[in-house]
């Protein structure tokens, strides 16, 4: 009888649990969609085609004509440019540790370290720091600050991503390839970044996603100006300043281009997204096991 | 390959340094210990108190983990062992999307949803009237930026727990929900607390997202209800003015040290303990 009885709690508190456990990861979901939701909602009555065509006219803070071209425009030329310039240093350092340090162990996983405490500073910090750089070398906020901080912090990711990625390349095929008498750096560009291509561009793209997004690593070195970037030492709009500049705007109308540009990022991540899924099954269907 | 190296090894160390050399200015001028615990804000006076930013900072950080500390333990458990695949094949693709919202977006959807859900829904209940701009908010919208990020290391903690464990368990005799509270969250514990020690030390360092929807009120805040100004904030929202005054430049970028040492540590001692539990395996 007792028996019974305690075999019943036990099974009682399982199916609590389990309840419990099934709603809490719906509520995730369901925020999600939620925040999508609003944002769309919100954004898309006010989403015009002068919103998109055009840089801000005179009044624009006021409720009168006008766009965010510069600020999709700039925030493109950013992102773009720093994930240049981070798959520029980034590649050759993930192919770099699983290449050259594969038997320093000790090393690629101090390296890894280093990745992680990098990826945990929060990105005013990294604001903050760019900006004394841009003080010491005399540098007025512009696009080129902006592209050497969201660079600096979008690195680590990029590494990291490129790491995991190539981390699964099967020793067997390095050793065919030195075995054919292959070089170290052709091992390296001819047979994993072939291996991997789809793999990089996912991390790629999740870098861009990061730079496109961050707003308080450009508060300090990119500045804010109503023309279209022309030049790399100009300062130069962003949509996440866009954002937020016209949120805080106490009239209706720029409020609603508010939740307009905010659709819009939405939407831009969401491209991202699904493209990084596309190439991310891509990479799977061709790996080598 | 070794400058790129020799860039990333030192990167931290030299934005230390950096973030130090500027604010050693207001260092010569008032002690360390006076300037994290006096409340006195007046930067025009020459008067730089951190206290009210960082008890606010300690709030929302706080509340967020405590909000999506258990949603994620909970949802992480439920991913990795009962959930059917049609829900993995949702869940997915939600906390990859999540994870890639930019933080302004989150500060959008604050200001929109959550602001007004709590002056006019939340705060009558307790009897109590606000805005909504408050250290709640703040620690809502927080909670739901850090749930992806301490979700994923969740369920890889959990995915490393071995095989033979749980058949050992189940073998005699332990039901399915026995094994997971006994051996699984036991075995998993280090892990579930450096997850939530990254959580921590990321929701520390929020800016956008917080600064839209906090208040932004440089008093100590007395109730979650209340506006706050946590330090990210602070250092974004005076970016302009402080350029004027060489000590206030320096007081903010004291301010971005301070938040810098704090997420290493956080950060370190969290890696460190996931480091240890994978060695002992």
């Amino acid at each position: 009888m007792r028996k019974m009885k305690r075999r019943t709690i036990i099974r009682t508190e399982e199916i609590f649990f389990r309840v419990i456990m099934f709603i809490s990861s719906m509520i995730i979901a369901a925020t999600l969609f939620l925040i999508i939701f609003s944002i769309f909602y919100k954004g898309l009555p006010s989403l015009s085609w002068d919103m998109v065509s055009q840089t801000p006219k005179g009044g624009f803070y006021f409720g009168k004509e006008g766009g965010i071209l510069n600020a999709i425009v700039g925030s493109l030329y950013l992102a773009g440019g720093s994930t240049f310039l981070a798959l520029v240093i980034g590649l050759p350092l993930a192919l770099f540790m699983n290449i050259h340090l594969l038997s320093k162990t000790k090393w690629v996983n101090a390296i890894r370290f280093c990745l992680d405490l990098l990826w945990g500073i929060p990105s005013i910090v990294y604001g903050a720091f760019g900006f004394t750089l841009m003080i010491y070398f005399g540098l007025k906020t512009s696009l080129l600050a902006g592209i050497i901080t969201v660079t600096l912090f979008i690195l680590p990711i990029m590494v990291r991503a490129m790491d995991e990625v190539i981390k699964t390349i099967p020793i067997g095929l390095v050793e065919a390839s030195y075995s054919l008498g292959s070089t170290k750096s052709e091992t390296a560009y001819r047979i994993f970044f072939r291996q991997t291509v789809p793999g990089i561009v996912t991390a790629i793209l999740l870098s861009f996603g990061r730079a496109i997004g961050d707003a308080a690593s450009v508060l300090f070195t990119t500045g804010y100006t109503d023309h279209m970037p022309t030049s790399l030492l100009q300062p130069t709009a962003t949509l996440p300043l866009a954002i937020f500049f016209q949120l805080s705007v106490p009239i209706r109308e720029v409020q609603n281009r508010a939740y307009a540009s905010a659709a819009i990022l939405v939407f831009i991540i969401l491209l991202i997204s699904i493209l990084s899924r596309i190439f991310a099954r891509k990479f799977y269907k061709n790996q080598i096991k | 390959m070794w400058i790129a190296l020799v860039l990333v090894i030192i990167l931290p160390f030299l934005i230390g340094i950096g973030l130090f050399l500027k604010s050693r200015l207001i260092l010569q001028d008032v002690s360390l210990w006076e300037l994290l615990f006096s409340s006195q804000w007046k930067p025009l006076s020459g008067k730089f108190g951190f206290f009210p930013f960082i008890v606010s900072s300690l709030w929302v950080t706080i509340l967020s983990l405590l909000i999506a500390g258990p949603i994620c333990l909970l949802t992480a458990i439920h991913l990795t062992q009962y959930a059917d695949n049609w829900v993995l094949k949702i869940m997915h693709p939600v906390i990859d999307i999540l994870a890639g919202i930019p933080s302004v977006i989150y500060g959008v959807w604050g200001t929109l949803v959550i602001v007004p859900l709590i002056s006019n829904h939340i705060a009558p209940l307790f009897n109590t009237e606000t805005s909504g701009y408050s250290i709640l908010a703040g620690g809502i919208v927080l909670a739901v930026m850090i749930i992806p990020f301490v979700l994923n290391i969740l369920i890889e903690v959990f995915r490393t727990v071995p095989i033979e464990l749980t058949e050992a368990s189940l073998s005699v005799g332990a039901s399915k929900w026995q094994t997971i509270k006994f051996i699984h969250i036991r075995k998993a514990f280090p892990g579930i607390i450096s997850a939530f020690g990254l959580g921590l030390s990321r929701s520390f360092g929020e800016t956008i997202a917080v600064l839209m929807v906090v208040g932004n009120v440089a008093k100590i805040p007395r109730g979650v209800f209340e506006p706050g100004y946590p330090l990210p904030a602070l250092i974004a929202n005076n970016y302009g003015e402080m350029l004027s005054i060489p000590l206030y430049d320096s007081a903010l970028m004291l301010a971005a040290f301070v938040l810098l040492i704090v997420v290493l540590i956080f950060n370190l001692a969290s890696r460190v303990l996931i480091v240890r539990t994978e060695r002992y395996r």
